[in-house]
C-alpha cells in the first residue's frame, strides 16, 4: 500500500485552500488559453511561468499552478474546434472532423459535454496510469530507437489515406504538400540549411502553430471576407445544454480504448498529444468501420480524439519525470520551469523528491476534477464568448491569432508567413483539398525524417535495420494493413463525408 | 450579468498577460524554447539578480528561438544594439556557431560578451553494461572497426556536443573523423536514452545532462573534459589524466548589444559578478552540475575571441566547414 501512502502524502502537500484556489484559477485560465486559436498549452504555460515568480511561489504550489493551466489548456482546446472549426491547439485538431458537424446539426452542447467527460476519462486514466506505472514505463522509451521510431510515424501516415475526404488522392496531395513544408530548415543531419533563401527566420522551419492558425483561422476570415458576412459557417446556435447520458453510456468503450492508446503515445518521447489524439481517432475509426460515419459528426468521433489527447498529456509526464526527457511541447516547457525551481527531473526524482511527484499527481488529480465540473455545467458560460456575431468574432480571433502566433518568436516574419498560410489555405479548400493532412504532414514530416536520417546513419545505410526489431516489425505491419485494408473495403463501404466545408 | 463578468475577467486575464511582458525593465532573451541551457540561464541569473537585488524588478525571460541563436543574435544586432537593459544568454554553442559562420556571416565582435559565471563540462558516456571501461577502450575500438562505434548527442552534427568525440580521437591519433558516425537528437537526456537502448554506443555532451542519470546506474561516465577532476564527481577520470589532452566546457554565460556606453557594460558585469558570488548561485550549480568558472569583464571578450579562432581552426582541421 506504498501508493497509498504516498498520495495522502501528495494530498497533503497540495489539498490546502491556498493551493485549491490555485487550481481553480489555473484551470481557469489554462481553458479560456486552450480556447483561444494559436495559443496552446506550450506558450500558454510559457507565458504564466513569470507569474509564479512574481507571486514568489513555493515548487508545490508553482506546480499546482502550471499543472492545472497545462490540463486547462487540454481540455479547452476543444471549445473553438467544436464551435467554430478552428482548433484551439495543435491535439484538438482531430477534434474538428466531428465535433464541428455535430455542432452544425445543433447539437453543440452535447459535443462539448461529451467531449468534457471524455477529457476527464482519458486525463483521469492516465493520472492513474502515471502514478502506478511512471517507474516501469520509463523503460519503454529505452525500447524506442530510431528504426522504431521511424515505423511508428510511418504508421501515422499509413493510415491518413481518406481521412476528411471524399478523395483519397487529394489526401495524399495534401500531406505530401506538408511533408515537403515540413523540409525547410537546417537540415539536422548536415547542419545545412534547405530551402531558407538565406532568410534566417527559416533556419528553424516552419513553426506548426503558425500553419495552424493560417491555414484555419486566417483562411476562415478569407472566406468570410468573400461572403461579405452573409451566411458564414462560423458561429454556432447552442440551445439548451443539458447531459448526453445515452451518448456518453455508448462511447464508454471508446473512452477507454482511445485512453489507452493516448497514454502509449504520450509516453513516447516526442510523440506526444497530437498523435496520441491522432491514433485514438484513426483506431476508433477502424473498429467503427466506414458504416460508423466517422467525419459526419457521431459522438464516438468526438469522444475518441479528446480522450486521446488528455491521456497522451497524462502520459507525456511519464518520461519527463523518470528520465527528464519531455514527451511534448507543453512538458518541456514544465521541465523548464522544475529545473529554475531547482528540481532535476529524472530517474531518481521519484526516490528523491517524493512530496514533489506526488503533490504533482494529486494536483493533477484534483485539476481534473475541478476541470470536470467547470467545464460540463458553465460549457454554456464558456460557450458566450463564441456566440457573439461573426462580424464582431472574426476580427477577434484574427487579433488573437496575431497576438499569439507574434509571442511565439516574437518577429513579423511569422505573421506574415501565417497570411500565407491562409491564403494557401483558402486555394486548399476552394479545390475541396483537405487542411488536415497538411498540417499533419508539417507536425510529423520532421520527426519522420530525422528518425530515418539516424537509422540510416547508424546501419551505413543498410535498408534493413529498418526492420530489425520485434516492435518494428509489428509497426510495420500495423501500417501496411492501415494502408492496404481500405482499398479493398472501399467498394463494399460507404465513402466517408467531407467535413472541409 | 455572468456574461458581463466572464468578459470583464477574461479582459482583465488577457491584459495581465501583456502586462506581464511590458513593464518590467531589464529584459533577458534566451535565444532558445524553454527548457534548455539558455532558457536556465535567464531565468536562473534572472531569479536571481532580483532575489538578491541587483535589479529592482524581476528580469523578463524573453524566449526568442531561431536558427540555433541566430536569430536572436541578428535581432540584437540590428535593432537592439544601444538597448541598455537588454541581456542574452549565451554558450559555448553561440561560440562554436560563430566561428563556423553559422549565423549567416555575423561575428563575435557585432556584440559584446560580459562574462561568464559557470561552465557545464563535457563528458563521454556509456550504458552500464558497455564493454568499454575506460577512454582507450573506446578509441582503440574506433581506430580498429570505425564503424562499430556510433555517438549520440544533443546538438546537430557540426556542434560542440559532436566536436568533443572528434578532439579526442584526433588526440588519440585516428584522423579518419568522417567515419566516425553521430546522430544529434533532441537534447542530452534523449542521447542517453538512445544509448542506455543500445542503439548507440556512447553519449556526448554536457555534465548537467547526466547527473540525474548517475546515481541510478544506468550509465558510467568515463571520461570528463576539464583539466581537473570535478568537485562532486570525483570518481570521475578526467581525459587529460587517461592520455588525451582534450579540454572541452560549455561556459554559461551573456552577452549585451554592442552599442551601449562603457558605464553600461560595466554595470552588467557588476551585476554578473554579484550573482557569480552569491550562495544562491552556488547552489544552483552545484544541484545542476556546473563547475565554477568565472571570467566577467573586460578580458572575457579576449577569451570570446581566442575560442573563436581555435574552434574554426578545429573545424576546418575536422572538415566540419570548408
Amino acid at each position: 500500500m506504498d501508493i497509498l501512502s504516498n498520495l495522502a502524502l501528495g494530498f497533503g502537500v497540495a489539498l490546502s485552500p491556498y493551493t485549491l484556489f490555485l487550481a481553480v484559477c489555473g484551470c481557469f485560465l489554462g481553458t479560456i488559453i486552450g480556447a483561444l486559436p494559436g495559443l496552446g498549452p506550450s506558450n500558454g504555460v510559457a507565458i504564466l511561468i513569470p507569474i509564479t515568480f512574481t507571486l514568489g511561489l513555493d515548487a508545490t504550489s508553482a506546480l499546482v499552478l502550471m499543472t492545472s493551466v497545462y490540463y486547462g489548456a487540454m481540455y479547452g482546446g476543444r471549445i473553438s474546434s467544436i464551435l467554430l472549426n478552428i482548433p484551439g491547439d495543435e491535439p484538438a485538431l482531430m477534434t474538428t472532423l466531428d465535433g464541428y458537424p455535430m455542432a452544425k446539426q445543433g447539437r453543440a452542447g452535447d459535443a462539448l459535454v461529451l467531449s468534457g467527460v471524455a477529457s476527464f476519462v482519458g486525463a483521469f486514466l492516465a493520472t492513474i496510469g502515471l502514478m502506478l506505472l511512471a517507474p516501469s514505463l520509463a523503460r519503454v522509451a529505452f525500447l524506442f530507437g530510431p528504426a522504431e521510431y521511424f515505423a511508428l510515424y510511418l504508421l501515422a501516415f499509413c493510415t491518413l489515406g481518406g481521412m476528411a475526404s471524399n478523395n483519397q488522392a487529394k489526401s495524399a496531395l495534401a500531406a505530401c504538400i506538408g511533408l515537403g513544408i515540413a523540409t525547410i530548415g537546417v537540415d539536422s543531419s548536415s547542419g545545412l540549411p534547405r530551402l531558407t533563401g538565406g532568410n534566417l527566420h527559416l533556419y528553424d522551419g516552419v513553426d506548426f502553430l503558425v500553419a495552424i492558425v493560417g491555414l484555419f483561422a486566417i483562411a476562415e476570415v478569407f472566406f468570410f471576407i468573400e461572403s461579405h458576412g452573409k451566411g458564414s459557417a462560423v458561429g454556432v446556435k447552442l440551445d439548451k445544454v443539458r447531459i448526453p447520458w445515452a451518448d456518453i453510456w455508448e462511447t464508454k468503450w471508446t473512452m477507454l480504448r482511445s485512453s489507452a492508446v493516448g497514454f502509449i503515445a504520450g509516453i513516447l518521447p516526442g510523440a506526444g498529444a497530437s498523435l496520441g489524439s491522432f491514433m485514438a481517432y484513426m483506431t476508433e475509426k477502424s473498429i467503427a468501420g466506414e458504416k460508423g460515419g466517422f467525419g459526419t459528426g457521431v459522438p464516438k468521433g468526438v469522444a475518441a480524439p479528446e480522450a486521446g489527447n488528455n491521456a497522451a498529456a497524462g502520459g507525456a509526464l511519464v518520461p519527463m519525470l523518470t528520465l527528464g526527457v519531455p514527451g511534448s511541447g507543453t512538458t518541456a516547457v514544465l521541465l523548464a520551469l522544475l529545473m529554475t525551481l531547482n528540481i532535476t527531473p529524472g530517474p531518481t526524482l521519484f526516490t528523491d523528491r517524493p512530496e514533489v511527484v506526488w503533490g504533482l499527481i494529486a494536483s493533477l488529480l484534483i485539476a481534473n476534477i475541478v476541470l470536470l465540473l467547470m467545464n460540463v455545467p458553465m460549457v454554456k458560460i464558456f460557450v458566450k464568448i463564441l456566440m457573439v456575431p461573426a462580424w464582431i468574432l472574426l476580427p477577434g480571433v484574427t487579433m488573437v491569432s496575431f497576438v499569439g502566433i507574434y509571442s511565439l518568436s516574437g518577429s513579423y516574419f511569422d505573421l506574415l508567413m501565417m497570411v500565407g498560410f491562409g491564403a494557401l489555405g483558402y486555394i486548399l479548400r476552394k479545390l475541396d483539398i483537405p487542411t488536415v493532412p497538411v498540417i499533419l504532414g508539417i507536425l510529423l514530416g520532421g520527426n519522420m525524417e530525422d528518425a530515418l536520417r539516424r537509422a540510416m546513419t547508424l546501419s551505413d545505410g543498410d535498408v534493413t535495420y529498418l526492420f530489425s526489431s520485434p516492435i518494428a516489425i509489428g509497426l510495420w505491419v500495423a501500417a501496411i494493413a492501415g494502408f492496404v485494408a481500405p482499398m479493398f473495403l472501399r467498394n463494399i463501404l460507404k465513402k466517408p463525408q467531407a467535413v472541409t466545408d | 450579468m455572468t456574461n458581463r463578468l466572464f468578459k470583464a475577467l477574461m479582459t482583465s486575464a488577457v491584459l495581465g498577460l501583456t502586462a506581464t511582458t511590458a513593464i518590467s525593465a531589464a529584459e533577458c532573451i534566451a535565444p532558445a524554447n524553454p527548457g534548455g541551457g539558455w532558457d536556465f540561464t535567464c531565468r536562473q541569473i534572472g531569479k536571481i539578480m532580483y532575489d538578491i537585488k541587483a535589479v529592482d524588478t524581476p528580469v523578463q525571460v524573453t524566449n526568442m528561438p531561431g536558427a540555433g541563436g541566430g536569430l536572436a543574435y541578428n535581432h540584437v544586432v540590428s535593432e537592439r544594439a544601444d538597448d541598455g537593459d537588454l541581456i542574452v544568454a549565451a554558450s559555448s554553442a553561440t561560440t562554436t556557431r560563430l566561428a563556423q559562420n553559422a549565423y549567416a556571416g555575423m561575428t563575435a565582435d557585432q556584440v559584446r560578451f560580459v562574462g561568464a559565471i559557470g561552465a557545464d563540462p563535457g563528458v563521454i558516456v556509456v550504458a552500464a553494461d558497455s564493454p568499454f571501461q575506460s577512454l582507450g577502450d573506446l578509441v582503440e575500438a574506433i581506430k580498429a572497426d570505425p564503424g562499430s562505434v556510433a555517438f549520440a548527442g544533443g546538438s546537430a552534427v557540426g556542434g560542440f556536443d559532436h566536436l568533443k568525440p572528434l578532439m579526442i580521437l584526433k588526440e588519440g591519433g585516428f584522423t579518419d573523423i568522417t567515419k566516425v558516425k553521430y546522430i544529434g537528437v533532441d537534447g542530452g537526456a534523449d542521447a542517453i536514452t538512445q544509448t542506455v537502448g543500445g542503439f548507440t554506443q556512447a553519449m556526448t555532451g554536457d555534465m548537467s545532462e547526466v547527473v540525474s542519470f548517475l546515481s541510478n546506474g544506468d550509465i558510467r561516465v568515463i571520461a570528463v573534459l576539464t583539466e581537473e577532476r570535478v568537485p562532486g564527481f570525483d570518481d570521475i577520470p578526467t581525459a587529460k589524466e587517461q592520455g588525451y589532452d582534450v579540454v572541452a566546457v560549455n561556459w554559461r554565460g551573456l552577452y549585451v548589444p554592442k552599442g551601449i556606453s562603457d558605464a553600461k557594460f560595466d554595470e552588467w558585469a557588476g551585476k554578473l559578478q554579484q550573482v557569480a558570488d552569491s550562495p544562491e548561485w552556488a547552489q544552483a550549480m552545484k544541484d545542476n552540475g556546473l563547475a565554477p568558472f568565472t571570467k566577467v569583464g573586460g578580458d572575457f571578450q579576449g577569451y570570446v575571441d581566442g575560442l573563436v579562432a581555435d574552434i574554426n581552426a578545429m573545424s576546418k582541421e575536422l572538415g566540419v566547414i570548408q
